[in-house]
């Protein structure tokens, strides 16, 4: 019997979070005058769970590392998101929103909380639509929606190209609104650096305040994890720069469990990498793929001489193309899921067909998409016998309307034109979705410990469908653990305010020190980065796309190597007690160099392969991913015990009454 | 290519900053300006020298962190994008660049390139909202109808990414344009009807508190804003703000 408690309600699927909700205790609203919430992140997730819980009389206490709570990653976020409102007549529903993301997940997720998730993904636009976030709009002024990969419906919801930002700019004005008031005190440019346990249960932080560089120690009676992913291992990501697992990570070590850490997307359309130079990786959303086309040549010497630079895409005749997703894929076409999409594309490239000159890019044409809008407005305009060059223009005016700011951001980037010349796309990595374990509560294994939104690991099982990591962050802060935390915290009403003077923060501080007191005084050779690109080149060579078991031991040789080496050699300049960007590196770094052998080794006992998690051994004849359900359908949730190689596993089966599991096919 | 950069360094807020001069070799044409950056800023490690302390993020123009003076222009000599989606294609071989702050009395300098911008927060706190509590039980999306037109000119005033290039770009340090863009997204929608004249009102007063100047019509800002916020918006505003005076 695993000690894991899922905590997952009794009864039919569609009745347990509102059974649940009507059952958990509730806080009366002059007590939760008396209760304190730390967040740490203030992304889809932090921000509006920081917003909600001030809404019901929290106080809440919100740290960023940024200089504003507008700035996290979230804003980053193009496509939309998802909501079962069958606005379109479709064929949507809860279930059906529920069934895509477990399919999507490859069974690999809770799947009660991906019910609940589903259930409260219509509230999530309502209440958007009330706070005034612009999303597009049809003629008629209803909310327009577009297709995202792995369904067959169009339940995606957005703001042009910029979703996320709009999202987030709403749940950033509710913050304000609670700033304002004195409910939420906001602490920008923070970086939390441990969490504090007191009797078993969080009961703060200590933060150091970036620009002072002073240790502060900070109490409440819980804490809330809601810092994103860990996709920065990979150094080179479509994550923020500052993006870094540090909460989490000090979260496991303090005994959060850890769950599915192997877990990661590489998204299938990036803009391709150039030099040594480059800090970071530009996602090309997936909304893309409603009217792109990827294609590589079908002839070896047609992509030789591509990536020699002696051949113009547009030269290839239609026959001598390979529309490889709609080859493989049929019924899904170019919207295959993610994790589909991507190894395909490697696939094409591995064999030679790359058309780059590093033969690791692929084409996504728009060529077909421009044709058929230009004709469509030609007809609407009432223009006979237009043009080709007219049907062209016309094509591309909705094209630049639909996604204009994307190819423009391409076009500065790659310095081509996307409208004229087929876009180069390659897979890049771009979302997590392992991350700390959590119940059914999205309560980590420490009590009065939470963590939402990308920090866990809950609801996209092996692969996250696209447009659903803004509709999960929303969820949990918005619908989830408003309700969940009052459960917990309905025991503390009497506690009274949780003082900072106790042995457990002096020694959680006294530890923070030291370890920055070590960086200021190591004069080691090598900066920091100079590490984190040997680890990212690792864990992307070895632990990226394809994965052997053969490969995973070396990387996790090379991570431990490469860790040592670090606490060697790392040089930081400057002071401590002042802003200093390259000891704020060092520490994410080194938490990145634990983090990265743990992922490694959960690869590595994973002897399967499900969604991201590709192990190179198990496919079937086709190439596509084999899980191995009889051994492998549980979660594998990971206890620190001193050291990321004596790591101890967990396991939570997963049970899925709702659905059939099956081979996951999107032909 | 070879550049020199003529960059401004500055302990604290109240230490007295100073250009200072650097030489860099062989920057690719592909990289961006703050990849160059970086490798002057690894060069400095190497040297046991404290690198340049300049703010970025997302490294792909919409989180509106990053920031920079660029040979005099708020996110450097291109339009339409912020520095961080600026190429060195841009610049060439032999080229001297002055990389400064963003200038405004109320962003006062925190170190090197860095600037404090919370100003701008605190004018959305006056009343960058619409009064609605979390509920899950609010009114059905599609029961409030927008027209096309005005929810597609709310988004794109909406776009506003915070980064204050406006207020630099402006010789009277006017934060008007940013102001103008919130006040212009919520006054397009009918859910932010109920409520405009008090958010126009307070977010004014909080705006001429924080110490920036007004607007005199140069349209300076509207041509650094990296996202095309429209000075249109500012004729929405001042209207906004007449009808709540009145």
């Amino acid at each position: 019997m695993s000690i894991l408690n899922s905590k997952v309600p009794e009864g039919p699927i569609k009745d347990k979070w509102t059974n649940h909700k009507n059952h958990i205790n509730l806080v009366n609203p002059a007590n939760k005058r008396n209760i304190d919430v730390i967040i740490i992140g203030t992304g889809l997730a932090g921000g509006s769970a920081a917003a909600t819980l001030a809404e019901l009389g929290y106080n809440v206490k919100a740290f960023a590392y940024q200089d504003s709570p507008r700035r996290a990653h979230s804003i980053a976020a193009q496509g939309g998101i998802n909501a079962s409102k069958n606005y379109m007549g479709d064929g949507d529903s809860d279930y059906r929103l529920f069934y895509d993301t477990i399919k999507g997940g490859d069974f690999r997720s809770r799947e009660s909380n991906v019910y609940r998730l589903a259930e409260v993904s219509k509230s999530i636009i309502d209440q958007c639509v009330a706070q005034g976030v612009p999303f597009a709009r049809d003629y008629g002024g209803l909310l327009d929606t577009r297709s995202f990969g792995g369904t067959l419906v169009s339940r995606t919801f957005y703001a042009k190209g910029q979703t996320g930002q709009q999202l987030l700019l709403g749940a950033y004005s509710a913050m304000n609104r609670q700033i304002a008031k004195g409910k939420i005190q906001m602490f920008n440019r923070h970086e939390m650096l441990d969490v504090v346990i007191v009797n078993g249960k969080a009961r703060g932080i200590i933060a150091r305040d970036l620009v002072t560089g002073e240790i502060e120690r900070h109490s409440a009676h819980a804490v809330v994890i809601a810092s994103g992913g860990y996709g920065n291992v990979y150094f080179l990501s479509t994550m923020a720069m500052g993006s870094n697992a540090t909460a989490a990570w000090k979260a496991h070590k303090k005994g959060a469990f850890f769950a599915n850490p192997c877990y990661t997307q590489i998204h299938p359309t990036c803009i391709p990498r150039g030099g040594d130079y480059q800090s970071k990786l530009t996602l090309m959303s997936e909304s893309l793929r409603n009217d792109g086309r990827i294609w590589v040549p079908a002839k070896l010497e047609d992509a030789k001489a591509l990536q020699e630079g002696k051949l113009d895409p547009n030269k290839i005749p239609e026959e001598d193309r390979d529309y490889y997703l709609e080859r493989r894929y049929p019924s899904y076409g170019n919207l295959a899921p993610r994790d589909i999409s991507s190894r395909a594309a490697k696939e094409r490239c591995d064999a030679g067909f790359g058309v780059n000159k590093t033969g690791e890019a692929v084409y996504l044409d728009f060529a077909s998409a421009i044709q058929r809008y230009g004709k469509l407005q030609a007809n609407i305009q009432g223009i006979v016998n237009p043009s080709p060059e007219k049907i062209i223009a016309l094509g591309e005016a909705v094209i630049e309307e639909k996604y204009g700011n994307l190819f423009q951001m391409y076009e500065k980037i790659i310095d081509a034109n996307p409208y004229k010349t087929p876009m180069m796309i390659y897979p890049a990595t771009h979302y997590t979705m392992g991350g700390l374990w959590v119940d059914y509560n999205l309560m980590t294994t420490v009590s009065g410990l939470y963590a939402i939104g990308e920090a866990n690991f809950s609801d996209h099982g092996a692969n996250r469908l696209g447009a659903s990591a803004l509709m999960q962050g929303l969820a949990d802060g918005y619908f989830v653990l408003p309700y969940t935390i009052g459960d917990y915290l309905a025991s503390d009403i009497k506690t009274g305010k949780i003082p900072t003077n106790t042995p457990e923060f002096e020694e959680a501080e006294k530890a923070i020190k030291e370890r920055i007191d070590f960086f200021m005084n190591n004069k080691g050779t090598h900066s920091v980065d100079y590490f984190h690109k040997k680890l990212g080149k690792v864990m992307w060579d070895k632990v990226g796309m394809g994965r052997t078991a053969q490969g995973l031991k070396e990387a996790i040789e090379e991570i431990r190597e490469i860790r040592e080496d670090f606490w060697k050699n790392v040089k930081i300049p400057g002071k401590s007690d002042d802003m200093n960007t390259e000891l704020e590196k060092a520490g994410r770094v080194a938490d990145f160099l634990e983090l990265g052998e743990l992922f490694a080794k959960d690869a590595l006992d994973r002897n399967e392969s499900c969604g991201g998690h590709f192990r190179e051994e198990y496919q079937t004849d086709e190439g596509e991913a084999q899980r191995v359900d009889e051994q492998f359908s549980y979660v594998a949730a990971w206890e620190y015990t001193g050291k990321p190689s004596e790591a101890k596993l967990h396991k939570e089966e997963l049970k899925f009454e709702s659905i059939e599991v099956k081979a996951r096919s999107y032909k | 290519m070879n550049l020199t950069l003529k960059i401004w360094r500055q302990k604290s807020a109240q230490d007295k900053g100073q250009i200072v001069e650097y030489k860099v070799k062989d920057i690719s044409d592909h990289m961006s300006f703050l990849e160059m950056l970086d490798v002057l800023n690894e060069s400095l490690v190497a040297k046991d020298e404290e690198p340049i302390a300049f703010d970025h993020d997302c490294r792909e123009g919409i989180c509106g962190t990053c920031s920079l003076h660029i040979n005099g222009e708020a996110h450097g000599p291109d339009r339409l994008i912020t520095t961080c989606q600026l190429h060195m294609r841009t610049f060439k071989d032999g080229d001297t660049i002055f990389i400064e702050p963003f200038r405004s009395k109320a962003f006062p300098i925190i170190k090197d390139l860095m600037v404090d911008r919370s100003a701008l927060d605190r004018i959305q706190q006056a009343g960058g909202y619409i009064s609605v509590n979390t509920s899950g039980n609010s009114q059905d999306a599609n029961a409030i109808p927008i027209s096309k037109p005005n929810a597609d000119e709310s988004m794109d005033a909406a776009a506003c990414i915070g980064c204050g290039a406006c207020v630099a770009s402006c010789k009277n340090a006017s934060a008007m344009l940013f102001v103008s863009a919130k006040v212009s997204q919520y006054a397009l929608l009918p859910q932010g009807r109920i409520e405009a004249k008090d958010r126009v009102t307070n977010m004014i007063k909080q705006m001429d508190k924080e110490g920036f100047g007004n607007c005199t019509n140069t349209g300076a800002c509207e041509m650094e804003c990296p996202k095309g916020i429209s000075l249109n918006n500012i004729a929405r505003l001042n209207r906004e703000y007449l009808v709540a005076s009145i």
